[in-house]
């Protein structure tokens, strides 16, 4: 990336964007959030507060989670966003995905793609989190409308169904 | 938001000469976790951010010596993942896991939370009792300042036009210590201090008498403030219930917290007092099992 100091000139920002290499032009106090949206028109990754309370904006940055919102499109210069758009194997739903509907934990569904980006990152560090440790992981992530129960009932679901050992007889 | 520039520097002295140059037009930033949010708000503006993660020298924690070096950039998730780091240092951890929500701690840096020098930062008191030193590099060289003098008001601090924060530094805490941070919110996670408290004390070798404490109170002054008054009083006490309530009195003594949306006046040193005698216990139980 080129270092420039004039207020106005664009970043060039390369990254790999959910497995897959990504390049734009960046105003340098662009977020992360709004090159995402705007700049590769994944707009899966949602704004809600614009201010890192909400968490409805939440990527993983080189497999941590972060608000989007509060990372700027420069920084992820040679990095690795995951956003929810990448979530989903080709043909199927992720096990989280899979579980937020059945436990149908998503009323307007504007904070779920944070929740399972979130929640995922979880499942992947800890596999068989206790609900209290799930509440506590999801605290930056806010929902007004399901009262948060059925998030924390499917993130439990998705874990289990995850920890299953893989069916016999594969291929 | 006024436009500004983008700047990564990869040495501490190309950092300084970027921010000696600009002045107060531009700033150092790690997590930008406050940063942003200030500067959409429109509480300044800048010409330029300056991101120290490319300077290696802020990215660095260490454990040296029995003591800890987080550089100014390190974010909170590294500290409290490093297993040495979390069991020599709990006070520590204590603050560091309960900055934001996860996604803020995978970003925000002790450093970049005493910078802010926010009354409330959680970051700053557990620093304090640990009689933490702040490394500073500016146009002039080097110059240490203790944590405890590093805050001059709400938002403003010790360094001067160019210079930064490289790092901090905990010296190696004396044998038989403990420390814990604890503080007040209304929710479980992800809010502001109404009051925090963080304790220190080390034991003689019988365990019956305290011989250095520090307490240091956080969202009840301009800045985060060592309460020196109660750290006086705890020396060559026995660490018993009594001595702690007493403290925890002396402290809020020593506060001079605010009414405002988060809480009262009366609320606050009801806090402290609170809070004191509980991060002394639990400071004292670390101080009983460390080595």
């Amino acid at each position: 990336m080129t270092q420039q100091e004039a207020p106005v000139r664009k970043i060039t920002v390369a990254c790999d964007v959910n497995g897959y290499p990504a390049e734009f032009l960046a105003a340098p106090h662009q977020s992360l959030l709004e090159a995402l949206r705007e700049a590769m028109g994944l707009t899966g990754t949602k704004e809600g507060c614009n201010d890192g309370n909400c968490g409805a904006c939440t990527v993983a940055l080189d497999g941590r989670i972060v608000d989007s919102c509060l990372v700027l499109a420069a920084e992820a210069d040679g990095k690795r966003v995951d956003t929810i758009e990448g979530m989903a194997p080709p043909n199927g739903l992720h096990p989280l995905q899979q579980a937020f509907l059945e436990e149908a934990a998503l009323q307007c569904g504007i904070c779920t793609p944070g929740f399972l980006v979130a929640a995922k990152a979880l499942l992947e560090r800890e596999p068989e989190p206790d609900e209290h440790r799930i509440r506590l992981w999801l605290a930056g992530n806010l929902c007004r409308c399901t009262g948060y129960d059925k998030i924390v009932r499917a993130v439990q679901r998705a874990s289990s169904e995850m920890s299953k050992p893989a069916p016999a007889g594969g291929a | 938001m006024h436009p500004f520039s983008y700047v990564a520097p990869r040495t501490l002295d190309e950092a300084v000469e970027i921010l000696d140059r600009r002045g107060e037009r531009a700033r150092p930033f790690a997590g930008a976790t406050d940063i942003l949010v200030q500067l959409r708000a429109g509480r300044f503006e800048l010409d330029a951010l300056v991101d120290l993660k490319a300077v290696p020298e802020t990215t660095a924690l260490s454990l040296d010596g029995g003591g800890l070096r987080i550089g100014a950039a390190v974010p909170c998730c590294e500290i409290y993942e490093d297993a040495a780091v979390r069991a020599a240092f709990p006070g520590l951890i204590d603050a560091a896991s309960l900055i934001g929500g996860i996604q803020i701690q995978s970003r925000a840096s002790l450093g970049g939370n005493l910078c802010n020098a926010s009354p409330s930062a959680d970051g700053v008191c557990p620093l304090i009792v640990h009689s933490a030193v702040a490394k500073l590099r500016g146009p002039e060289g080097e110059r240490d300042a203790s944590v405890e003098s590093f805050c001059t008001g709400p938002g403003a601090n010790v360094l001067r036009r160019g210079e930064l924060l490289v790092e901090i530094e905990l010296p190696p805490p004396p044998e038989r210590f403990g420390a814990a941070y604890q503080r007040f919110i209304p929710r479980n996670e992800m809010d502001i201090a109404v009051a925090g408290v963080a304790s220190a004390v080390a034991l003689d070798e019988d365990g019956a008498a305290i011989v250095s404490a520090r307490l240091a109170l956080a969202a009840v002054g301009p800045t985060p403030i060592l309460a020196e008054r109660a750290s006086a009083f705890l020396m060559g006490k026995p660490p018993t219930t009594e001595t702690f309530a007493e403290a925890g009195k002396i402290a809020a003594s020593e506060a001079s917290p605010i009414a405002d949306m988060r809480g009262t006046k009366e609320h606050r040193l009801q806090l402290i007092e609170t809070l004191t005698r509980r991060t002394l216990a639990v400071a004292l139980a670390r101080a009983r099992t460390s080595r």
